[in-house]
């Protein structure tokens, strides 16, 4: 199945060359799969994956490896950062 | 310096300047800055007075860490009545210009009445004296701090002027200072040039002094320093984006306001975002970013340096606008672009050079041309009364309004009323996206609830920076707060907006929040500042300055029902992502937040919070 993984700030570093004008690609995933699963993949560091959305709704550091991922869902993932 | 102990008393009727002593009993209570500046300012002006009469007051204030070695210690801020919201008004800037206020001995400035000619005040340490300002008047921001400089012969001196929307009566006219740093909302450029003031130029060479404990406060702020750049936030984050990162943050959120608050996702947002500003433009193969930028003594440096596109069309045989400048910092980019539906970022610099040159609040000009837009759509303003096409998304209507606002010209002079009066006047007034005449900033409050809490209830019209919940509720700063709840946010706002008034009365800037508490600022003060200043009572300091502030309000004639969000907000859900279906719970909120404060429930503070705070 498929979901949609983006990448932004520091963290775009992380993705392949044709994602990196949108920061964001289709991803395939098999069944089960959890945000933890897709961030171990992508290799990201742990503490830079501060910020964790699935469309758009915060996922707490002790949900990451539990929540697992639905057919079209977008997975979001930002450094620490803020603004104002 | 902590205080110099020496306010400034400008004359503008009588064309006088002197000098009087600080009142050290209220430094105690009030602390410096905002807290400080509007304990003066309530005490000597009639709360119902109108903004633009001589008999309205204007003081520049400095805090106690102003010109200190303390990490963004070159804040000051503008403290009077606002032109665009009656409501008191207090507008932070960063850059240089505050410093050099303190270096040349002054804690603040008041001025009062209006001068019979334009004039600017020209200050060198303690000789201080009103100029002929003949040939600034009608001059932009940019070259009036040159002609300063070239006539003084002095490059070092650091201006603060009022471009030409704040003598054409443009309600939401800013004082900027260095270019591109700005005293941005309520309308204190408005007031400034209605006192016929068109600049303050300032030259301090008297040094640091008067710390109560040197050795410690040194210790203190290295300490504190080292807070800021141990953080993820403001050692890295911040500096490498700035604040533009929030823009796919808050649009992933459903909580981007697009097109007059009718939607609250952008599809054109990653466009307009920090990251789209780093990468190589396919025409010149440059990036829009140049650098990163700091204000005096910050140790963070979130500010934005950019260079725009030359081939763009909105600065075609424009070279003065080529160069690199300000720009863009998260809240323009939003009020520029998505709340136009424009995703252009080259037009929405063009727009943001313009308001910085002529010294208009990009938020409050962005959002009163999406209500434009809007009535655009809704056939109410047509092609002829624009002089243009004005849809959702036109750049081209984008960079032209904020010219002809500038210049006062055509259309631009109803852009300049600010949304409230424009809906208003074309009998939509349901129209205007926000709270006591003031435009919203860049959160919707159906997606993150806690701000719409804290927009109704700033004291100066909806604003973000009076109690910036996104922290909480977005960035899990201090704690993680959901977004889509009531729950909890009344006692969120207090606290966010009692810490928020005390770091405005210290002379730091608020972003340091992202990694301080108030236990990092503390041992500052306590060390910088005459008396004992401990936690309690600085988080009593924070409370006064609110209650005070809201007590001027309530003397103006505002009451609970000003402390409310636009129909939309509260009948409109929103359409999609996260909030979908959700409108603003405000209604909830407010009587839980009164309880909070120690209010009755029309919002007055009763007797026993204003003896418990000493009011
Ligand atoms: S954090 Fe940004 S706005 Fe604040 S003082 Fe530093 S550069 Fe200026």
């Amino acid at each position: 199945m498929q979901v949609i993984f983006k990448l932004y700030a520091t963290l775009q570093d992380y993705l392949p060359a044709e994602a990196k004008k949108t920061n964001s690609f289709p991803l395939e995933v098999g069944p089960g799969t959890t945000a933890q699963h897709v961030i171990e993949q992508f290799q990201l560091p742990q503490k830079l994956c501060h910020l964790v959305l699935i469309d758009g709704r915060f996922v707490p550091p002790a949900e990451r490896a539990t929540r697992v991922l639905k057919e079209g869902e977008t997975l979001a993932i930002w450094p620490p950062v803020a603004g104002g | 310096m902590a205080w110099t102990r020496k306010i400034l008393r400008v004359d503008l009727t009588n064309g006088t300047c002197k000098s009087e002593p600080l009142n050290m009993e209220w430094a105690q209570q009030y602390l410096g800055q905002r807290g400080l500046a509007t304990k003066y300012f309530i005490s000597e002006v009639d709360p119902k007075v109108d903004p633009l009469s001589p008999a309205n007051k204007m003081i520049m204030a400095t805090g106690p860490l102003t010109g200190t070695p303390a990490s963004t210690g070159g804040r000051y801020s503008v403290i009077t009545k606002g032109a665009l919201t009656g409501a008191i008004a207090c507008s932070n800037s960063g850059g240089y210009f505050g410093a050099e206020l303190k270096f040349a001995g002054w804690d603040m400035i008041i001025f009062e009445g209006k001068s019979p000619k334009p004039v600017y005040l020209s200050i060198e340490n303690d000789k201080a004296e009103l100029k002929d300002a003949a040939h600034l008047w009608g001059k932009t921001v940019w070259q009036t701090e040159e002609i300063i400089k070239k006539t003084h012969q002095d490059p070092q001196i650091r201006v603060s002027s009022i471009g030409r929307s704040g003598e054409n009566g443009v309600m939401y006219a800013c004082i900027v200072n260095d270019l591109h740093r700005a005293a941005g909302r309520s309308g204190v450029g408005t007031v400034m040039g209605s006192k016929n003031l068109k600049a303050v130029a300032v030259r301090g060479t008297l040094g640091l002094g008067g710390l109560k404990d040197a050795k410690g406060f040194f210790a203190a702020a290295t300490a504190a320093k080292k807070v800021l750049a141990d953080n993820a936030v403001t050692g890295q984050g911040l500096p490498a984006f700035g604040t533009q990162v929030l823009m796919n943050v808050i649009n992933e959120m459903g909580a981007l306001p697009t097109r007059n608050h009718r939607d609250v996702q952008f599809e054109g947002a990653r466009g307009i975002s920090a990251e789209a500003m780093a990468e190589k433009r396919p025409s010149d193969g440059k990036s829009h970013l140049v650098t990163n930028a700091a204000c005096f003594g910050c140790t963070i440096a979130c500010g934005r340096i950019s260079r725009i596109d030359e081939k763009h069309f909105s600065v075609v045989n424009k070279p003065e606008y080529w160069g690199a400048s300000g720009g863009l910092e998260y809240e323009a980019a939003w009020a520029l672009g998505a709340a136009n539906g424009v995703g252009d970022l080259e037009a929405l610099q063009f727009a943001n050079l313009i308001c910085n040159e002529d010294g208009f609040d990009p938020i409050s000009f962005g959002a009163t041309v999406g209500a434009a837009m809007e009535l655009y759509d809704l056939g109410i303003l047509t092609k002829e009364q624009i002089g243009m096409d004005a849809p959702f998304g036109s750049a081209e209507a984008l960079c032209k309004l904020a010219e002809m606002t500038a210049r006062g010209e055509g259309f631009g002079k109803e852009l300049g009323l600010g949304s409230a009066r424009l809906c208003e006047k074309y009998g939509k007034p349901e129209l205007s996206m926000g709270v006591k005449k003031q435009e919203f900033p860049a959160y919707d409050s159906r997606g993150i609830q806690g701000m719409g809490l804290a927009y109704a209830t700033s004291n100066r019209g909806a604003c973000h920076l009076r109690g910036y919940t996104v922290a909480s509720e977005v960035l899990g700063i201090p704690i993680k707060t959901d977004p889509l709840t009531t729950d909890g946010k009344a006692d969120l706002v207090k606290a966010f907006q009692d810490a928020t008034s005390v770091f405005d009365s210290a002379g730091v800037c608020v972003f340091t929040t992202f990694a301080w508490t108030l236990a990092d600022l503390q041992p500052q003060l306590n060390a910088a500042c005459e008396g004992e200043w401990t936690m309690e009572k600085l988080a009593e300091v924070g409370e006064r300055v609110w209650n005070m502030e809201r007590l001027f309000n309530n003397a103006a004639g505002f009451t609970a029902k000003d402390d409310d969000l636009p129909p939309r907000l509260k009948t409109e859900a929103a359409k999609t992502g996260p909030a979908k279906g959700l409108v603003s719970g405000i209604d909830k909120m407010r009587p839980e937040y009164y309880k909070a404060r120690g209010w009755d429930a029309n919002g007055v503070p009763t007797k026993e919070t204003l003896a418990r705070l000493g009011l």
